[in-house]
């Protein structure tokens, strides 16, 4: 198993989680852009979810079929490997990030080919494998239109499903006009801003690369361990192209994405669409089996990719973050993430789903400047990703069980403990004495009046400076509730 | 029925008067409450931020203080959820079996004020008159954790010559989350604007939750922005009897 310090979750190392949010916050062009996608793509989804009376029952379901299959992963695995390569394919095995980006490297270089396509596939962002291949003078061409749209603005994605949400359609004209040249066709002159528009030049400037590609890379939304069928589900109609007209075909896929039979997928193909673009049913749903003689790619490669996954399943709370199916309903209805964007999460994975999971696949314990430690602190905890959430994953609880990880990690790892740390111990011992918690009450309201002008605490200095630079606090009234029970109700008793 | 008041730490030292206030209802309806003073905290503030052995004794405390009740009885959705959801996750992580027992024995009998009224007494008009324009905003803890649903709206309908209006994108969360809003204080304060924007639209005059600290966070931001809309514990409205011949 790799040391987590040394996996590859890109892009961990940029600001954290707070610093990054409050950059974030100051952009009102992005905070427009969000506020009008999330809450367009929540009333879709609220609506055609609330149309099946069964969609608790599917979400129960799905919560079931996920935990009995990490529960036996290693059966399932073996079982799709044997499946792929009874129908023709080939399985390889990576452990991390890094072993995955050499296999599908030595993959592409076997063939002679220097120039790969691309289904939109998170796992292969998780490994930088674009990068990897970059630096292989391989270039992979993203087809999916976020995609592109990220490749062609050197950006990062900032949410799973819809990776340009930060982009407004009069960036993306712009960006069309500026950069599709360097990349192939460029956009017709005079191009507007109209989606349609957009659209249709994206299909241009992609319809080149669908026809000379020799070979394709995708990810996988699911496996079956019974047939060896592997499943892309999209919305364009890129993915297709991909799937079918290169002659290598490479697919990686987390190890989490096995299911053990084709029946199960009835499931997650009513609760996937609807989750996550609103649609009863997504456009575009293919699936193949090793390989068939003269229909489609001849060679079939399928990477299964660790990096992380092993550990997370072992940990009883943590590990219900793997039943993810990458709908990004938490995303879509998340405050937080609403007000802050994706790239403040510093990963792949963003919003709740990646306060979860990405601490958990780089560890919270190891190097503290990641970031990833500060990740589940980015909530709330208001519950609404957990609502939301098709495979009923409980956001909130990982969270907070995170959290708890997390000071466990830096009370273990720091030779003197955190302020924090020193604060809490004293806050207990005061909470678990009714008499000193009686004290602390006085002092408070002696100190927290005399602070306060007409009943109010305003700014005040210090770490609690985050709190008062916006509220206003009430001064604490001059007889707490015990005192005056004591006072007026003891003797009634 | 022996009914305890469990205040919580922050109402106690914060908003007496929503304590005041659940005794004014309950003693209304013909019941008597006790408030144990062996009482302190249910430990929320530490098992959220990540500290759990230091709620352990704050989880025993509790345990025992109320082991004689047949109903507690707390005006805080967040804390009532903290009790009934994590107290048997910290005791069954760090307790011995007898704590598991106790708080097994009392999780059951704990009630959110709201719940304690439409649930176990039935009741949905406990006799109040507040002939003012109030909005109400559902707690997440209120809404998600405890599922509360309509009830505190029940009785709010119920009180004489109130107004109720509703609040504009109510189910979003305010942005307070304890701790968070001092480590992603940013974050917060945007998540507060929208919501201060969203009552200042309603007119009201009152904003009324189920939760006194997301009540003071919001209350603080209307404060600051010179807003003189007032911010109310729920339980101050059911006792309320303004001008009403009592």
């Amino acid at each position: 198993m790799s040391n987590p310090g040394d996996r590859g979750v890109v892009w961990l190392g940029s600001p954290s989680f707070p610093d990054a949010a409050r950059e974030a916050l100051k952009n009102t062009q992005l905070r427009a852009n969000l506020r009008r996608a999330t809450s367009t793509i929540r009333d879709k989804r609220l609506a055609v979810a609330s149309e099946l009376d069964d969609w608790e029952a599917l979400r129960e379901s799905a919560a079931a079929i996920k935990k009995r299959t990490s529960r036996h992963l290693d059966r399932y695995l073996v079982q799709l490997e044997q499946s792929v390569t009874a129908a023709g394919g080939t399985v390889h095995w990576a452990a991390d990030a890094a072993e995955a980006n050499r296999i599908v490297t030595d993959l592409v270089r076997a063939t002679g080919e220097q120039e790969v396509v691309k289904v939109k596939s998170m796992v292969t962002q998780e490994i930088g494998l674009n990068e990897h291949l970059a630096e292989a003078g391989i270039t992979a061409y993203e087809t999916d239109l976020a995609e592109l749209i990220v490749q062609l603005g050197d950006d990062r994605p900032s949410h799973i499903l819809v990776p340009a949400i930060h982009r407004n359609r009069t960036e993306i004209r712009d960006l069309f006009t500026a950069r599709m040249g360097e990349w192939g066709q460029p956009a017709p002159d005079g191009l507007g801003d109209d989606p349609a528009e957009l659209a249709e030049a994206a299909r241009l400037h992609l319809r080149e690369k669908f026809l000379t590609a020799k070979v394709a890379v995708s990810g996988a939304n699911f496996a079956m361990a019974d047939t060896g069928t592997v499943v892309v589900v999209e919305s364009e109609g890129n993915g297709r192209m991909c799937l079918t007209l290169p002659q290598t075909l490479i697919t990686v896929m987390g190890i989490e994405k096995v299911v053990p039979t084709w029946s199960d997928l009835e499931v997650f193909l009513q609760l996937l669409p609807r989750s996550s673009t609103g649609e009863r049913m997504n456009p575009y749903t293919s699936t193949w089996t090793g390989t068939t003689d003269g229909d489609g790619p001849q060679d079939f490669h399928l990477v299964l990719l660790d990096n992380g996954r092993s550990d997370t399943l072992a940990d009883t709370v943590g590990r219900q973050a793997l039943a993810c199916i990458r709908c990004s309903a938490c995303l879509n209805v998340c405050p937080v993430f609403e007000r802050t964007g994706g790239h403040a999460y510093g990963s792949v994975y963003p919003g709740p789903i990646g306060a979860v999971l990405t601490p958990q696949l780089v560890g919270v314990d190891g190097d503290i400047k990641s970031g990833a430690a500060l990740l589940p602190f980015a909530s709330t905890l208001c519950g609404a990703c957990y609502d939301a959430c098709p495979v009923k994953i409980n956001i909130p609880e990982v969270l907070a069980h995170l959290r708890a990880e997390v000071v466990e990690a830096k009370r273990t790892s720091e030779r003197l403990p955190t302020a924090e740390a020193v604060a809490m111990k004293a806050a207990a011992r005061v909470l678990d004495s009714p008499q000193l918690l009686a004290a602390a009450q006085k002092a408070a309201s002696l100190g927290g009046r005399a602070l306060a002008r007409r009943g109010r605490i305003g700014r005040l200095p210090g770490p609690l400076h985050g709190w008062s630079d916006t509220r206003d606090t009430p001064a604490p009234p001059a007889e707490s509730f015990r005192t005056w029970w004591r006072k007026n109700k003891e003797g009634e008793r | 029925m022996r009914i305890a008041l469990f205040i919580t730490c922050f109402n106690d030292t914060m908003f007496p008067g929503t304590g005041r206030a659940v005794v004014t209802v309950l003693e209304r309806l013909g019941h008597t409450v006790d408030f144990p003073q062996e009482q302190t905290c249910c430990g929320q503030m530490h098992f959220n931020t990540g500290y759990r052995p230091d709620a352990v004794p704050l989880v025993s405390r509790f345990a025992r203080t109320f082991a004689e009740y047949d109903a507690v009885v707390t005006p805080s959705a967040s804390c009532a959820g903290m009790v009934r959801d994590n107290h048997p996750v910290l005791a069954e992580q760090y307790g011995h079996t007898e704590l598991q027992w106790q708080v097994a024995e009392v999780v059951p009998r704990v009630h959110e004020f709201t719940e304690f009224l439409t649930d176990v007494l039935g009741v949905t008009d406990v006799g109040a008159r507040f002939p003012h324009r109030v909005t109400y905003h559902p707690t997440c803890h209120s809404l998600r954790g405890l599922r509360l649903g309509d009830r505190p709206l029940q009785l709010l309908s119920g009180v004489k010559d109130i107004e109720l209006v509703d609040l504009p994108a109510a189910d979003a969360c305010c942005g307070f989350g304890g701790t968070f809003a001092v480590k992603n204080a940013e974050t917060s304060a945007a998540m507060l604007a929208d919501k201060t924007d969203g009552v200042l639209s309603t007119g009201a005059e009152v904003l009324c939750a189920a939760d006194n600290s997301c009540l003071m966070h919001i209350g603080g931001g209307l404060s600051r922005q010179g807003s003189p809309v007032r911010t109310m514990h729920l339980a101050e409205i059911l006792a309320a009897t303004e001008g009403a011949a009592r």
